[in-house]
């Protein structure tokens, strides 16, 4: 029974990961840019949600729904402004100047947070579990896992059955014929980036009422959240929460051996599938 | 006409590498004999400054010339610095030799670093050295005689007996701590001389050509013959080891070391690629402007905390959107001066003095 309780929280955490991972993943997917400071991007999101919390009142899913245009207009400008221009053949420009940028964030949240754990608080909600077939889960758990699927599936349906998602496709595959049939790339861009800071929101509402954060977590996140990516391969969004549901498990089951280990048992994990499938587990886009 | 066949050499001299050259041996002199006139403190800023310099030639090596972006060098900080504690606290060892001992232990580190990470490419590359990096941190941290995740400190007098340290006391009538810190410096000193030797010969080289060919243009390179992954392989290595030593020197003269700090990805990555960027990556020069100007920047700014790192974040990005080639690039575009020319001529033997502007 332990075992199989170890395996169900595995997996309600891969969910958590799969979200931090969705937004990468799309963004990687269209444009083949790697944000190096997504999981800042997330932290800086779960401060937006704390302070509107905090200042309003507001029940942090509200606060969260507040939140959501606010980061798709700062991931739009971000790409417009920023990343667009580091695009290209050279790899390095985009990942220097999104590394500064989490400097950037990291420093400036520091600045204006204080380096204090912080947690949203949910009130009742954090405490409630239900029974699935004889394991106890929590409720903010489910909630995360239901969530990723739920992001999964409208990703999926934004990408194959929307006249916008058509375009991500095509720009993906090539960018300049697509040029041609009218799409305009860096405008797609921005879009993308800023659906992925949606993407992101939803990742920091869980980040943020599940355990405590500082601005110094983001590239933790990054990391986990860019193993899921990998384990799943390029351009699957089920192959994203796939991944993340591996490192969740790895993470839950390095974590019963030993609590030192349930990091290292993550990215053991991930190494281990990077020998036997270089490329993930279910590719889709050429790299 | 002239009959007689002209002998055609490829050079890389320039006449302002010719004069640098001689600015150069002067340096090193000067560098050498620093300790006589200049205080501790003085010796141990430009000590940092040394090291830094070391990492950040040696990840534009990777980044600038390999097309290796790593954001994990701080493995073989961390790891160079732990294998010199374990060489001098566990096995005994004089530290000297335990420098050394580290460099190999980051060389062998990199083998199997290398075996994953080059599975991967361009960006992928760049986390999947950050993750292998946390994995040797979160093993170093179980470390438990070399004091787990809080970290240990040299034994007490190991540096002060270290070799050379006593003639180091009799030369300059100084106390021990103090002669530690001259033969550290003067040992960074040598590793900054060996290093840009090494990276300066390797880029003169056939097979420095081959690893400029591979980064311009991968296909053409193998079309013609160059290995690319061999290229990068042996860069990456020689990287490793190289930083490895920078990492056991820089941990000689902390004394103490602890997994956070030793494989912090902003202290040995970080502002390394800040250097880089904002000197000018893919050349020689920009790690050393940019190593000067971090310097400044660090001492100047240094009390604001955070706000010091964003505001190099914020000139990295800068610099990186608007003037790519860095600092010593705008210069060079400018003057067309190179210090240290790889950039191959064609000369013939006697007419050199006609051929101007080459």
């Amino acid at each position: 029974m332990i075992w199989l309780d170890t395996i169900v929280q595995g997996v309600l955490l891969g969910g958590l990961y799969a979200l931090f991972a969705a937004g990468l993943s799309l963004v990687f997917g269209i444009m083949r840019l790697v944000n190096l400071a997504h999981g800042d991007l997330i932290v800086l999101a779960a401060f937006l949600i704390l302070v509107l919390v905090t200042a309003l009142g507001l029940n942090p899913f509200l606060a969260a729904l507040v939140a959501l245009p606010i980061m798709f207009v700062v991931g739009w400008l971000l790409q417009f402004f920023v990343f667009n221009r580091t695009l290209g053949d050279d790899i390095l420009p985009p990942l220097l100047v999104t590394f500064g940028l989490s400097i950037v964030i990291q420093n400036g949240l520091l600045e204006t947070f204080s380096a204090d754990s912080r947690r949203i608080g949910t009130g009742a909600l954090a405490n409630q579990s239900v029974s699935l077939g004889g394991v106890h889960v929590g409720l903010m758990p489910l909630l995360t896992f239901l969530s990723a699927i739920a992001v999964i599936v409208a990703l999926n349906q934004l990408f194959y059955r929307t006249a916008l998602g058509r375009a991500f496709r095509a720009t993906s595959d090539d960018a300049v014929t697509a040029g041609l049939m009218g799409v305009e790339p860096k405008r797609l861009f921005a879009t993308a980036t800023g659906i992925a800071m949606i993407v992101v929101t939803i990742a920091a509402l869980y980040l943020g009422t599940r355990a405590n954060f500082d601005p110094s977590i983001g590239p933790a996140r990054l990391i986990y959240a860019f193993e899921a990516v990998i384990i799943g391969g390029l351009g699957s969004f089920w192959g994203t929460l796939f991944g993340g549901m591996i490192i969740g498990v790895a993470q839950t089951f390095g974590a019963a051996f030993n609590p030192a280990w349930q990091i290292l048992a993550g990215h053991i994990a991930f190494l281990l599938v990077l020998l036997v499938r270089p490329r993930g587990l279910f590719p889709r886009a050429v790299d | 006409m002239d009959s007689s066949p002209t002998i055609w050499r490829v050079e890389t001299r320039t006449r302002a590498s010719m004069a640098f050259a001689a600015v150069v041996v002067l340096l090193v002199i000067l560098g050498f004999a620093a300790p006589l006139f200049l205080s501790r403190g003085a010796i141990r800023d430009l000590f940092f400054i040394l090291t830094m310099l070391v990492l950040a030639q040696n990840w534009n090596l990777l980044a600038g010339y390999a097309g290796l972006v790593s954001v994990g060098q701080q493995a073989f900080v961390g790891f160079g610095g732990y294998a010199m504690f374990a060489a001098v606290a566990l096995w005994r060892l004089d530290p000297m030799p335990a420098i050394l001992l580290a460099g190999v232990a980051a060389f062998l580190l990199g083998i199997p670093t290398a075996f994953f990470t080059f599975r991967l490419q361009g960006a992928y590359f760049a986390i999947g050295t950050w993750v292998i990096a946390e994995v040797v941190r979160l093993v170093m941290a179980e470390w438990r005689t070399l004091g787990g995740g809080t970290g240990t400190s040299l034994p007490f007098g190991a540096v002060h007996h270290m070799w050379g340290v006593k003639s180091v006391e009799r030369l300059f009538g100084v106390r021990a701590p103090e002669a530690g810190d001259i033969l550290a410096y003067w040992l960074a000193l040598l590793l900054v001389i060996a290093t840009i030797g090494f990276i300066y010969g390797l880029l003169r080289s056939k097979r420095g050509l081959g690893l400029t060919a591979v980064r311009d243009n991968l296909q053409a390179a193998r079309a013609v013959g160059v290995d690319p992954t061999r290229m990068k392989a042996l860069v990456y290595l020689a990287a490793s080891f190289l930083t490895g030593l920078a990492g056991a020197l820089i941990y000689i003269q902390k004394g103490r070391i602890a997994p956070d700090a030793a494989f912090s990805v902003i202290d040995w990555t970080a502002y390394v690629i800040f250097i880089v960027v904002i000197g000018g990556i893919g050349t020689i020069e920009g790690p050393i402007v940019g190593v000067i100007v971090f310097f400044i920047l660090q001492n100047t700014l240094a009390d604001y905390g955070s706000w010091y790192l964003m505001l190099l974040g914020l000139i990295g990005v800068g610099v990186m959107l608007f003037a790519p080639r860095g600092l010593w690039g705008l210069f060079a575009d400018r003057t067309g001066i190179q210090l240290f020319p790889i950039r191959r001529s064609l000369r013939s033997g006697p007419t050199i003095r006609t051929s101007k502007g080459v």
